[in-house]
């Protein structure tokens, strides 16, 4: 089914902030807003969910130090407890400090790098990717807002204009 | 204007009151012979006093077994005596590192010209008065253990030192003058600072150009050079002399961490309280979030520094630096490894949440137990040489605490009557009623 979305188009994130917020307040659902650089506060204002990707890290951190005390806890205490310069490989306990800093590096490993895989999978980003730009303005000073529209092509394209949008286009998707 | 609460000044003084009374009672009990000390550990511990029967049984090593008990004993008595003395000055210490931690921390927002904190110089200027008579206190325990009034420092005795040529070889650095002048330069330096610049912030309240902030700025980039090299080298003389046979270089950084973060938390602590008096209401919670992320990271610059100093000398397991950690294992096994966890694991999992360091009664909880946590600290520094495995976290220790608290809190909150709460022209006090994060 083809569905029709309106573009509107503005060139300052002050206005574009008073414009979502606009259009938030008379009840618009907004699909997407495209801009050149971050604009503090705009999640707030279209009402996005806060991010869990710190959680997951937590998670991916514990993990980690987990991977590094089971190695390490097998290959230097129970696989083959050697003698090394005068070491005590009696406990994991004992030796610990020694491990201590590949327990805090693997950690920060697993942490940063499964965080940064679940970015790229969640925001669905990868090399190959097709670009899914509306406008090849917005990536450098222009910023875009796509609203879908059912069948209030003109209350919308009034509301758009009022908000100080420099530019309104209406297009199949 | 802030006015004291009239119950918070009586708490203060009961605080005062019942620490005398334990000071005092620390220095009653304290034995002034050997058969007293002797009577005192066998007392508390008969497994200890059994265990010496059986071991002068050995008929052939009679003679050498007396001189030694006899040296021993009379080791047992300096230790007994030093318990007041170490735990008072353990806590005289804890409370100015705490003054003199906020006022690293006031300098640095003041040379970093930090946006978002000088709504609070007013607090950090008031927990910093504390510094005056908490540092001046720390110099006369200084000047009695120099007048020989107790053995917290053994290098200061003539007769340990004729006997031991380590300390004859340190005694160019080690000796009662010289170490007296430091002190006092270190703290007549860090008094300057403090007293000139809060005459600066408070003319500037009242100027008509920023001429008080741009020399503040700079004195308090001149004091931060200076506050480096004195701590460090006041970290060798009160905290690491009292071992003079051992050595560690990043020891200053250590004690710093240590003070930093206490510090932060403190101020974190006061301002919460304020604010729930109802001063300070252009303060929030991101404000209070900045500080709790700084307690946060410090504890964990903390626990590195921690963990380097540890790590080093159990990895290489030279004799002559390792006896630091085999007295603290062997005797503090339980303050020693508890602090990791009070200092470290703590704040880690309780402040890692963005959410939790907004909410005002979990930073208070956490920075109790950082508090606490930063005392034991003092603690597993100073009583392993002085007092031994006698240490004990009784009366005179809970008494030289509840003292100093009193006290910390009467010369605090007496000094944030003398100014308003807020600077009125600050130039970047505007920023700092709109910080949020």
């Amino acid at each position: 089914m083809a569905s029709k979305v309106i573009h509107a188009f503005y060139n300052d994130d002050d206005v574009l902030m008073h414009a979502v917020k606009k259009v938030k307040a008379a009840k618009h659902h907004i699909e997407e807003v495209y801009c050149p650089f971050p604009v503090h506060g705009l999640d707030k204002a279209m009402g996005l969910a806060p991010t869990r990707i710190a959680i997951t890290s937590f998670l991916y951190g514990c993990v980690g130090l987990s991977v590094a005390i089971l190695m390490m806890n097998f290959i230097m205490i129970e696989d083959w407890p050697q003698d090394i310069g005068g070491k005590p490989s009696f406990s994991y306990l004992e030796n610990m400090p020694a491990f201590v800093p590949i327990m805090f590096e693997l950690t920060v490993f697993f942490a940063a790098h499964l965080m940064v895989i679940t970015f790229y999978l969640r925001s669905r980003l990868w090399p190959f990717k097709e670009a899914e730009n509306p406008d090849v303005r917005t990536t450098d000073d222009h910023f875009l807002m796509e609203i879908a529209i059912h069948g209030n092509e003109e209350e919308l394209k009034d509301l758009l204009s009022d908000t100080g949008a420099v530019e309104i286009n209406i297009t199949e998707k | 204007m802030y006015t004291f609460s009239n119950r918070l000044k009586i708490a203060s003084f009961i605080l005062m009151a019942v620490g005398v009374l334990g000071i005092g009672i620390g220095f009653m009990a304290a034995p002034s012979t050997v058969e007293e000390a002797k009577a005192i550990v066998a007392s508390h511990d008969d497994g200890h006093g059994d265990a010496h029967a059986v071991a002068k049984g050995h008929g052939e090593e009679q003679a050498h077994g007396d001189a030694h008990d006899a040296s021993h004993d009379e080791h047992l008595l300096h230790q007994l005596q030093n318990k007041p003395w170490a735990a008072l000055y353990v806590a005289a210490f804890f409370f100015m590192m705490i003054a003199l931690g906020v006022l690293a921390f006031y300098a640095i927002q003041r040379a970093a010209q930090a946006g978002w904190s000088p709504l609070l110089f007013r607090v950090m200027e008031g927990i910093t008065a504390y510094l005056v008579p908490g540092g001046i206190i720390v110099f006369v325990i200084l000047a009695l253990s120099v007048a020989h009034m107790n053995h917290l420092f053994v290098w200061m005795d003539p007769e340990v030192v004729a006997h031991d040529h380590l300390l004859q070889g340190k005694s160019g650095y080690l000796n009662p003058v010289f170490f007296l002048i430091r002190a006092a330069i270190f703290l007549g330096g860090w008094i300057l600072y403090r007293e000139y610049s809060r005459k600066l912030s408070i003319a500037q309240d009242e100027s008509n150009d920023d001429s008080n902030f741009k020399l503040n700025f700079r004195i308090s980039a001149a004091f931060l050079v200076f506050y480096l090299i004195s701590e460090s080298i006041m970290s060798w003389d009160w905290i690491m002399s009292v071992d003079p046979h051992w050595f560690s270089t990043l020891f200053g950084w250590y004690i710093f961490a240590s003070m930093f973060v206490s510090g932060i938390t403190v101020i974190a602590m006061v301002t919460i309280y304020l604010k729930s008096r109802g001063y300070l209401k252009d303060v929030n919670d991101s404000h209070i979030h900045d500080l709790a992320k700084f307690m946060f990271g410090i504890s964990i610059f903390w626990t590195y520094l921690w963990f380097s100093q540890f790590m080093l000398i159990w990895y290489s397991n030279i004799p002559e630096e390792v006896t630091y950690y085999v007295t603290r294992i062997a005797d503090f096994n339980l303050p020693f490894f508890g602090m990791i966890a009070m200092n470290f694991v703590f704040p880690l999992l309780l402040l890692m949440n963005s959410d939790f360091k907004r909410v005002n009664w979990f930073v208070v909880m956490a920075g109790v137990v950082i508090l606490a946590g930063h005392y034991l600290d003092i603690f597993n520094a100073i009583m392993p040489a002085t007092v031994g495995d006698q240490w004990y976290i009784g009366i005179p220790e809970i008494g030289s605490i509840l003292f100093f608290a009193g006290l910390f809190i009467f010369v605090v909150f007496t000094a944030l009557t003398k100014a308003p709460l807020q600077p009125k022209r600050n130039p970047f006090i505007e920023e700092s009623k709109h910080f949020h994060y």
